[in-house]
């Protein structure tokens, strides 16, 4: 029988298997925020246990509010600081220098074909979009890891997605992660792997799989992940080219990590996206999804475009694309949060900062902000924002506010409009 | 913090109740367990739920549906719980990182079928239950009255490992 990406993964760093089915696995990643990190630092602390297991395997950075807007989150940000600079993390990253964790940490090359990673963060299935195994945890995982370098996971169900077709025009990965989980439900996953694989993935860029793979989680999955494969190869290539001869002898080398044809799985699923609309969410859960035409006309008033779902520069070149000339909404207010100082710079050089700033959007430094309702474009009761984030639970971005997800293209339209609006018929 | 068991119980009749209804981001700026304690489920909005009122005060025990703890990984949502001294969950399923940070914690996050989910609600329709968990019979009374029900619940190794040493720190401190 042959075995999953997933598999592949569990049985390659399994350290202990304390009881059937419990498998301890050892971590090539630790990631940690201001947000989730601290109380597990306060732990060890107070256990008497302030050590780290291998302070080149934890990564960190102060980003989900950044620089700190009050007493409490500046506490936050220096007990995270004052830890990584007393066990010497080669990687910590503050203000000036830090952006959002899903987008800053794989522009880093830090994550990798095989690897096991996690985070005090539901969003880390993002990086299974390079073919890690990458999962979110509490903080008491995550002071494990820490401590220990390990995690405790139940044997690995995966789900395999067949995503056939090609993606029409103006449609995008948002909008195919939003239609799966439509379809999954938000539980339709729980405790399964999605392995997302087919034409559809095999022609998209890193960014867009990256899209892809944050979402997971909102239909209950441990991880989204795809196959490592020349594309992978090419976005690692700066960070490994010491290690291989060459591009082929790389992408050889990550094939050991493709699922087997006869592996077993829990469900194959297929999709035909080839006449799939763009998709927008109503209500507050994830699953509630419907094509763009249905959500047609839905006034808001406040649109954001950043985080670590669409905040790549990717996605701010689809929206600068459709904002170029034009000037948004005089009802709505624009937000923008370029995910990462690179993207910033990127987006600066390409002049897409102009774009939004003459479109009369608000151009913030990357941070996650109002993606959580925490800084930077909160919602009063009643306010309704657009938003290229993952998450439309009710008070998400602010008590009583409503958030509708949809790709950057679809938000973007939707400030020129001032209402919800199909980008292709701009 | 010793955990109980035990305890008057609090019916949420709805699936899917995310951790930001359980502790909203707003507090997660907080980095002890205690501050949390008074904005346990502020913003869940549910026909007779008043996160303010006696009810959850005293509650010891949770019961609810389908997929408890949805949404974001944040721990805070089983430590809001744990401060007011609620360690007990039962409901018919979890989001993954919500069951594992009650079990991490050294707390329960138990399942149960449907048909036994629906029984317990039909004895909060007739009073006020109070509800006891036997973790090594793996067995749960639930009372109402006069009126006495068991049931019995699955447990792995590991979890049941984990709430006799008291949480994954311990259990892994121990063996690693
Ligand atoms: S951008 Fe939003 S979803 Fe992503 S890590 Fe930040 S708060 Fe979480």
């Amino acid at each position: 029988m042959g075995q999953t990406i997933a598999e592949k993964i569990f049985d390659s760093h399994l350290r202990d298997e304390p009881f059937a089915g419990t498998k301890v696995l050892n971590l090539d990643r630790v990631l940690c925020h201001e947000i989730t990190t601290p109380v597990a630092i306060a732990d060890l602390e107070w256990r008497g246990k302030d050590r780290v297991f291998d302070s080149s395997k934890i990564k960190a950075v102060i980003d989900h509010v950044t620089p700190s807007k009050d007493s409490k989150t500046a506490l936050q940000a220096k007990m995270l600081r004052d830890w990584a600079r007393r066990h010497k993390l080669q990687d910590f990253f503050d203000v000036g220098q830090n952006g959002v964790c899903h987008a800053l940490f794989p522009e880093k090359g830090y994550i990798r074909p095989g690897f096991t990673v996690i985070m005090g963060d539901s969003h880390t299935c993002t990086h299974g979009a390079f073919g890690a195994f990458a999962a979110g945890v509490g903080t008491t995982d995550l002071e494990v890891g820490i401590l220990k370098g390990v995690c405790a996971f139940r044997e690995p169900a995966t789900i395999r997605v067949n995503l056939e077709g090609a993606l029409p025009q103006g449609v995008y990965a948002k909008d195919v992660i939003l239609y799966v989980i439509g379809q999954l439900g938000v539980n339709g996953a729980t405790d399964r792997v999605l392995e997302f694989v087919g034409p559809v993935v095999d022609a998209m860029t890193m960014e867009a799989r990256m899209t892809l793979c944050n979402m997971a989680i909102e239909a209950g999955g441990t991880c989204g992940i795809c196959m490592p494969d020349m594309v992978t190869v090419n976005y690692l290539w700066p960070f490994i080219q010491d290690d291989y001869a060459s591009k082929e002898a790389a992408l050889e080398d990550f094939k050991r990590w493709h699922s087997d044809a006869d592996a077993d799985y829990d469900q194959v699923i297929t999709f035909d996206l080839s006449s799939l609309e763009p998709q927008v969410t109503y209500d507050y859960k994830p699953d509630c999804v419907k094509p763009v035409g249905q959500m047609a006309g839905t006034a808001v008033d406040q649109i954001y475009i950043g985080t670590c779902t669409n905040g790549r520069i990717e996605d701010l070149r689809i929206a600068a694309a459709i904002l170029k000339g034009k000037t948004i909404a005089p009802t709505v207010r624009g937000i923008v949060s370029p995910a990462t100082p690179r993207i910033f710079r990127t987006a600066l050089d390409e002049g897409i900062i102009q774009i939004f700033m003459d479109a009369g959007f608000c151009v913030t430094n990357p941070t996650c902000g109002a993606c959580l309702g925490m800084s930077n474009g909160v919602l009063a009761e009643g306010e309704v924002c657009a938003s290229t984030s993952n998450r439309n639970f009710n008070g998400r971005m602010g008590k009583g506010g409503m958030v509708h997800l949809m790709s950057p293209a679809t938000a973007a339209a939707t400030a020129v409009a001032g209402v919800i609006t199909d980008a292709r018929t701009m | 913090m010793e955990k109980i068991f035990k305890g008057a119980a609090i019916f949420l009749d709805r699936s899917d109740i995310n951790t930001d209804e359980i502790i909203p981001a707003k507090y997660l700026t907080e980095v002890t367990k205690e501050a949390l304690k008074p904005y346990l489920l502020e913003d869940l909005k549910l026909d007779g739920f008043d996160p303010k009122g006696e009810k959850l005060k005293n509650a010891r025990v949770v019961v609810s549906r389908q997929n408890f703890g949805c949404g974001s990984s944040r721990e805070h949502a089983p430590w809001v719980f744990e401060v007011n001294g609620v360690h007990t969950i039962i409901a018919e399923s979890y989001a993954r990182i919500f069951r594992q940070n009650m079990f991490n914690g050294g707390m329960l996050a138990i399942e149960l079928p449907k048909a036994d989910i629906d029984a317990l609600f039909a004895m909060d329709a007739e009073g006020d239950v109070s509800i006891a968990v036997d973790v090594d019979a793996q067995v749960i009374t639930a009372r109402c009255g006069a009126d006495e029900r068991k049931f019995n619940f699955a447990i792995s190794e590991f979890d049941k490992a984990l709430v006799k040493a008291g949480g994954w720190v311990e259990f892994a401190d121990a063996r690693y």
